[in-house]
């Protein structure tokens, strides 16, 4: 049980200002991810903690313990973590049993405990037929088991997790998902999860850090992430949803239908650039009426309609010129008028 | 181009001209020398084969040859294997500096080696004789022996190793050495644990690579071991040659296929463990990895820079002080500091000026000519089956692998008579060391321009054919310009290699055809080693001019055309 405290960590390559005063509080036991799109800093930061980089400025600690600082370095193999690599990083000249076992052998743990602690560890993520295979010998989900086993075989204090779903085909994902989840659930470890795969987090984290160009944009849980984002960006970012232009409301304000609806019709006749207030509406949260719509009602133009299965995303296109998103239950012609509710809305900060 | 010239004779023609460069260049004097060597074993003990092998001075000179070459591999694991790891794995800084002037010693011609470091110990040493500390009048010069020949092939061969263990490591994945850190190895866990184990087979490949190379090395042990009576096989040969002419070819023939035998066995050796190396490694490669020196800094430096003093600066140091001395044994003074060596060799001395323009003349030709066949060859090859394509790649490597001594014995064999139909001599001829420079230095100007051209993405190609273009001007106008800059390091590295080049034209030279090597071998041999160390001087000049182009040409080309650069 371990709380991991980040305290405005700052790390500079060069010129370049790869993470920028980023502060988070881990609770013990939590599952965290970190998403962001590529080149956010996201895997700086989860290298800074496991003390493969040095912190340009702010602070690390662990429990009590500071790990780094500006003028203290903790290296990494003094810091009880482990990590899951998008590689696997299993060691090629030795068997998986001897990968799974070399934590253990650093630590002078011989004999039947290693024994047994090894065969524990690989029995957890159902591999033991395969102890004395090589590596190369596995399947990709095979050998990110075997990762994941190295992990679990040491009690480490946090384990950290470095795109490991990347290289793996998107049936093997949805099982590996489980894996760490179950994994999470029996060992009760701080886990830190680096992924550009926003549903990967969803599914997996207790809370999310959205970051971007650096930045902690936004540290929730997925729920709140989805139905409260902060920004025009992070909306974009997660979920599905539209964003339109109206002339009430505040940012974190959750408008009921009557508010949104009169906002709209107000941004729409004032015309006025001046006071627009971005806000998301979910596709869940609009009632398309396929009758013809009378001059009260709010209409839109079916642009494109796409099938998914159990419904069909229709693309509308709003009087304003706004685009839309909406479900349906059935298929719609193209260019055809269709009246719209909009059930609530959630108003964003715009970006710069 | 006429309707009527196709694609497929466009390959055709191609084809045969790759076909009739392979057969006439690299498999024929392999050939004609293994028919002499084998010739006549009907008459039993008095085939030439049989003879060579009841030889004492034979098995003599084979047991040099794998001792002196044997302990020269050792020393060149221990340098080489030093210097790989302390570059590539830690933060030592000055890393470019390091690596240029290591790989130096691998560039410079092995006859000029052996020169400096003669001028380095014993009684003349005009260095020692400078700084007062020369041994007294006839004590024994320590290099005159087994273990002096080792020490400098030891040297030579040093980079080799470098290179091999280097390429391991650079293309070990990061993430294997950071999951053995997190997992609690502390580095020198993770070096002894992970990093040796995993590229131990780069290590046993740069070793055999070492071994091959010191065991056809012949300017060393020529200047080293024959003042001594110390012969190993090459210059046994080189000695029955020199004493006996053609008349002993077949029993040459013979001898060069044994040592050609012991040579290729090595290359088996290092092409399997090459392919163990592989392990088919995922992950980030090709970043260095950071392995903190701290406090130990100053000392791995010191301790690096130290070697390379010791086997690179002080005996060019002594190579310059001998070359502006009047004459062996005379201490460098104010006064006695004279450049009249370099007026000698540049001004008076007409072997020295001929000697130059025959090199430069075979190295520029050859490497001009070889620059014009490799695109087209390299372009064709890149088409055959893979097989095919693996099988004619060795034919071509043969007379590179093989030690210049045999590809010089097997050239003359070749051409000992005038050729057939045209009935031009080229015995006795520069003709001759040019054919035999072709046929070496072919694979040098290839390896390049094929690297090039495989990761040339093959859609460019395709793109202008269906814009129209044909064969030839996709060559010339879309493959040509973007592999010029492999095409351009590959002559520069053959003119490099051939212009040094000592083994090949100690056998096949005569007189008014002599190269820069033989000159500073016979200038050495006949005494004037205060000439031999100006030109050799002027020599290290060129080849430090030639690595630094290359090095600036680097950036534009594929990864390991430039050997120096990983």
């Amino acid at each position: 049980m371990a709380g991991l405290a980040i305290q405005q960590v700052t790390k500079q390559f060069g010129d370049h200002r790869a993470v920028n005063d980023l502060s988070l509080e881990i609770a013990p036991g939590e599952f965290v991810a970190l998403l962001g799109p590529s080149g956010c800093g996201k895997t700086t930061m989860l290298r800074m903690l496991a003390g493969f980089e040095n912190v340009t400025g702010g602070e690390i600690r662990l429990n009590d313990t500071l790990l780094a600082s500006r003028h203290h370095h903790l290296p990494p193999e003094q810091r009880n973590m482990a990590m899951v690599f998008q590689s696997y990083a299993l060691w090629p000249h030795m068997n998986v049993a001897d990968n799974v076992g070399y934590p253990l052998k650093l630590r002078r743990i011989q004999g039947s405990e290693y024994q047994r602690r090894v065969a524990h560890a690989l029995a957890q993520v159902a591999l033991e037929p395969y102890a004395q295979r090589s590596p190369q010998e596995l399947s990709g989900g095979q050998r990110q088991r075997v990762a994941l086993a190295r992990c679990l075989v040491t009690d480490p204090a946090v384990v950290l997790l470095d795109e490991p779903l990347a290289n793996l085909d998107r049936n093997l994902r949805a099982s590996m998902e489980h894996s760490f989840v179950d994994f999470h659930r029996r060992t009760r470890a701080t886990m830190v999860y680096v992924t550009h795969d926003q549903s990967e987090a969803m599914a997996m984290a207790d809370r999310i850090a959205v970051m971007r160009d650096g930045e902690l944009v936004q540290w929730a849980t997925p729920e709140a992430l989805y139905r409260q984002p902060r920004s025009e960006w992070v909306a974009s970012f997660i979920g599905q949803g539209s964003q339109l232009a109206i002339a009430n409301g505040a940012p974190g304000q959750r408008l009921t239908e009557s508010a949104l609806m009169q906002g709209l019709a107000a941004a729409h006749n004032s015309r006025a650039q001046a006071a627009r207030q971005p806000v998301l509406v979910r596709p869940e949260h609009i009632r398309v009426d396929a009758q013809a719509p009378n001059e009260h009602d709010l209409t839109g133009r079916v642009e494109r309609l796409t099938f998914r299965g159990e419904r069909y995303e229709l693309h509308l296109r709003l009087p304003s010129g706004e685009a839309l998103l909406a479900y349906h239950h059935c298929a719609l012609e193209e260019d055809q008028q269709v009246a719209l509710r909009l059930l609530e809305g959630w108003c964003l900060e715009p970006d710069q | 181009m006429t309707p009527s010239l196709n694609v497929g004779s466009q390959h055709r023609w191609l084809l045969s001209l790759i076909t009739l460069t392979v057969v006439l260049l690299s498999l024929a004097p392999s050939l004609r020398l293994l028919a002499e060597a084998l010739s006549d074993l009907g008459q039993g003990s008095e085939s030439p084969l049989w003879k060579v092998l009841n030889a004492a001075s034979t098995w003599r000179a084979l047991w040099h040859s794998v001792y002196t070459s044997g302990l020269g591999m050792l020393i060149a694991l221990v340098l080489g294997s030093l210097f790989a790891f302390v570059i590539t794995l830690t933060d030592i800084r000055g890393k470019a500096w390091l690596v240029f002037c290591f790989m130096l010693p691998m560039m410079i011609p092995p006859q000029v080696t052996a020169l400096s470091w003669l001028q380095l110990f014993g009684p003349a040493s005009p260095l020692l004789k400078s700084i007062g500390m020369a041994p007294p009048l006839g004590s024994p010069q320590p290099l005159y022996s087994a273990e002096g020949i080792a020490l400098l092939l030891g040297i030579q061969s040093a980079p080799l190793v470098f290179l091999a263990l280097r390429t391991s490591l650079i293309s070990l994945p990061r993430e294997l050495i950071e999951a053995a850190r997190i997992s609690g190895a502390r580095q020198t866990q993770v070096w002894g644990q992970i990093i040796l184990p995993v590229t131990r087979h780069g290590l046993i490949a740069g070793a055999a690579m070492a071994f091959i190379s010191s065991l056809g090395n012949f300017g060393i042990p020529a200047m080293l071991g024959i003042p001594a009576g110390y012969y190993v096989l090459p210059t046994l040969i080189y000695q029955r040659m020199a004493s006996f002419g053609t008349g002993v070819l077949a029993e040459m023939a013979a001898l060069s296929l044994l040592i050609g035998v012991l040579a290729l066995a090595g290359v088996a050796l290092q092409q399997y463990w090459m392919n163990r190396s592989r392990f088919g490694l995922g992950g980030h490669s090709g970043r260095s990895h950071d392995f903190t020196l701290g406090r130990f800094r100053p000392a791995v430096t010191t301790a690096l820079v130290g070697v390379l003093l010791v086997i690179l600066v002080a005996p060019l140091a002594a190579l310059v002080v001998s070359s502006l001395v009047p004459a062996m044994g005379v201490p460098l003074s104010f006064d006695s500091v004279t450049l009249n060596a370099y007026h000698e060799v540049i001004g008076r001395q007409g072997a020295t000026w001929r000697a130059v323009r025959n090199s430069l003349w075979l190295a520029g030709g050859a490497a001009l000519v070889l620059m014009l066949c490799s695109l087209p060859l390299a372009y064709r090859l890149q088409r055959l089956p893979p097989r095919l394509q693996q099988l004619t790649l060795s034919a071509i490597e043969l007379p590179y692998a093989l030690p210049g001594v045999v590809l010089a014995i097997a050239c003359i064999l070749l051409f000992v008579r005038p050729l057939p139909l045209i009935n031009v001599a080229l015995y006795g001829t520069l003709g001759l060391i040019f054919v035999a420079y072709l046929a070496r230095f072919l694979v040098v100007c290839l390896k390049p321009v094929s690297a090039s051209l495989a990761q040339l993405d093959p859609s460019l190609e395709e793109a202008a054919q269906l814009a129209g273009a044909g064969p030839w001007r996709r060559l010339t106008t879309i493959v040509l310009p973007l592999i010029a800059p492999s095409l351009f390091a590959g002559g520069l590295l053959v003119f490099l290699l051939a212009v040094n080049e000592l083994t090949v034209s100690a056998l096949l030279w005569s007189a008014g055809n002599e190269t820069l090597g033989v000159l500073i071998f016979n200038l050495d041999e006949g005494g004037e080693s205060v000439l031999a160390s100006a030109v050799s001087v002027l020599v290290v000049l060129m080849v430090a001019t030639l690595m630094l182009s290359l090095s600036l040409l680097a950036p534009r080309l594929p990864k390991g055309v430039v050997p120096w650069q990983g």
